[in-house]
């Protein structure tokens, strides 16, 4: 914990030095995407400055220092996560949504069929539901949810009987929406039991706590590196390399084929036949520089933070705003992740956001890509205040300046 | 507050908490569902044309203060109009709206012309400063489009 201070990680950030309508800007919106410290963008910089080449193609000395980068990127991320099989099993994407969507469409193709169960939540995101309805559309899958309880918590009542005849699970580890932190290990372990493999969506919880695939033991990891301190446009895969090697290719193109006729093509292996084309090169440099930020601050120091902010700001919403601010997940204990949804009684999210926007404070209002969550709590729409490494109490403080002011401006 | 006020006018507050013509319609009234899918918006518009004439209108929903507000005007706009008026003012107010950010010169006489022409939807006018909030205000006049042309 010594050696965490966000005060520090906030000098890092160079986004954070702007101004908002005359306000320093407050961003709360790191759920949505993450700000990218200087060292990210120094090495994605500095990638395209001197060492910018093509991969995997050319001899010469940068075409070399390139596919070194973004091979060392693929090793760092095997690392980050402790995975098993080491750097075989990771597959870049362009993001958590095409990495499932490679899940579905390839895994899933070859792998399910008529009648099999996929068993996701209620809180999913639509990344982690709209491939698998797409696939349904070929494949008569029988897509179950786990119901979520009145206190935003998995309902896992009926879990022995949802598992019936399940051939992926395929979960959140922590919720965009509520916060909710989910027991991944022990839901593998079931699911395994049962002759499932596990998906997780890591896409919240890998920048915020610390990942140890051997742990978990689970088979396929998805998320997105823009939400951990690292550039848009890279997404990582992971898949136990046995598994992998069993799956056909997705995108189609250079790069993932090992030989290429008139009459046909014959696709490469590994991770390669799944990295059509030239790939994310400089995000990959910049993902690898994001890892080694994130490891210099410690994941446990960064959940830590995490919690800490959340049960202050819960504690401040509910005694500044009591029945007036409703928080749309767990507020009963600190082991949640730092994303806080509002529900403002007579004030609609959009407006909140505006309201907020005007002193600079960064929110999202909307349903977050969680509509059946929404629906499910009789909701269209929340504002979410979300923190990364960098949040202070300072942040909230502006935050409840603009609920506020937004109660007081709309009555 | 300057910004916001000119977004969040009296009238649009006023339009918000006291929507117009809330409500269904029976059949024969045409009913066309609206959708905001980035926000969650949805709205309801249940239209009566009878002899060229929108004879009622009503609209069922929910969504942020302008999305309402922009409803609630637009069915005290249309509300006793013929299809071509009902036409015109939908072309005036998505023009109105496609300003984009510019701020209209009030003293450009055909701009003065337009907005008088509008009334209270003139209120709405501030929106297109703020593009991310164009689509609010836009939701209920697209849904009536298409009710229309459902008719």
């Amino acid at each position: 914990m010594s050696s965490f201070n966000a005060v520090r990680v906030r000098a890092d950030i160079p986004a954070l030095t702007r101004h908002i309508n005359g306000r320093p800007i407050t961003y709360l919106d790191s759920g949505a995407s993450s700000l990218p410290p200087r060292s990210v963008i120094e090495a994605m910089d500095e990638y395209y400055r001197l060492r910018h080449a093509n991969v995997h193609r050319g001899v010469y000395q940068t075409a070399n220092e390139a596919t070194d980068a973004y091979e060392g990127a693929r090793a760092a991320v095997a690392q980050f996560l402790n995975a098993p099989g080491g750097a075989e099993g990771v597959v870049f994407t362009k993001n958590c949504t095409e990495a499932f969507n490679l899940l579905a469409k390839s895994w899933g193709v070859a792998n399910l069929k008529d009648g099999d169960v996929v068993l996701l939540s209620e809180m999913e995101h639509h990344a982690n539901i709209v491939p698998w309805f797409q696939l349904r559309e070929s494949i008569a899958l029988d897509i179950r949810f786990i119901p979520v309880t009145d206190d935003y918590e998995l309902d896992l009542s009926n879990i022995q009987e949802l598992l019936q005849g399940v051939k992926l699970l395929s979960l959140t580890a922590m919720s965009n929406v509520l916060g909710t932190i989910n027991p991944v290990k022990d839901l593998a372990a079931l699911a395994h039991a049962h002759g499932a493999l596990v998906a997780i969506d890591a896409s919240q919880s890998v920048g915020h706590m610390p990942t140890n695939l051997v742990d978990l033991d689970i088979d396929f990891m998805m998320f997105s590196g823009h939400k951990m301190l690292g550039p848009t446009g890279i997404g990582v895969f992971w898949t136990r390399p046995e598994i992998l090697a069993t799956m056909p290719p997705f995108l189609g193109g250079g790069g993932m084929i090992a030989d290429v006729r008139t009459d046909g093509y014959t696709p490469a292996t590994g991770f390669t036949r799944f990295e059509a084309g030239t790939p994310m090169i400089a995000e990959a440099v910049g993902l690898h520089a994001a890892i080694r930020y994130l490891e210099g601050l410690g994941l446990d120091n960064v959940h830590a933070h995490d919690q800490s902010l959340t049960v202050d700001a819960i504690s401040r919403i509910n005694h500044q705003f009591s029945g007036r601010v409703r928080i749309i997940g767990p507020t009963a204990h600190a082991q949640r992740g730092g994303v806080l949804s509002l529900d403002v009684e007579g004030v609609h999210p959009h407006d909140i956001a505006q309201v907020l926007d005007e002193i600079g404070v960064c929110v999202r209002p909307g349903h977050h890509c969680a509509k059946p969550l929404m629906r499910r709590f009789g909701l269209a729409a929340t504002a979410r205040a979300s923190f990364g490494p960098y949040s202070l109490t300072l942040d909230t403080d502006v935050l409840l300046e603009g609920l506020q002011r937004a109660i007081t401006f709309f009555g | 507050m300057s910004n916001l006020e000119e977004l969040y006018k009296e009238i649009i507050l006023d339009h918000y908490r006291t929507p117009r013509n809330r409500g269904e319609l029976p059949p024969p009234a045409s009913k066309t569902e609206g959708f905001n899918p980035l926000c969650g918006d949805e709205l309801t518009v249940y239209l009566d044309v009878t002899d060229g004439v929108v004879s009622d209108i009503k609209i069922t929903g929910h969504g942020c203060s302008i999305s309402q507000a922009s409803s609630s005007l637009m069915s005290v706009a249309v509300k006793g109009k013929t299809l071509a008026e009902v036409s015109e003012v939908l072309s005036k107010f998505k023009n109105m709206m496609t300003l984009e950010g510019e701020v209209v010169d009030l003293n450009d006489p055909s701009n003065r012309e337009v907005l008088r022409s509008l009334g209270e939807l003139a209120a709405l006018q501030g929106v297109a400063k703020f593009p991310v909030r164009i689509k609010c205000a836009t939701l209920a006049w697209n849904t009536l489009s298409q009710g229309l042309e459902e008719n």
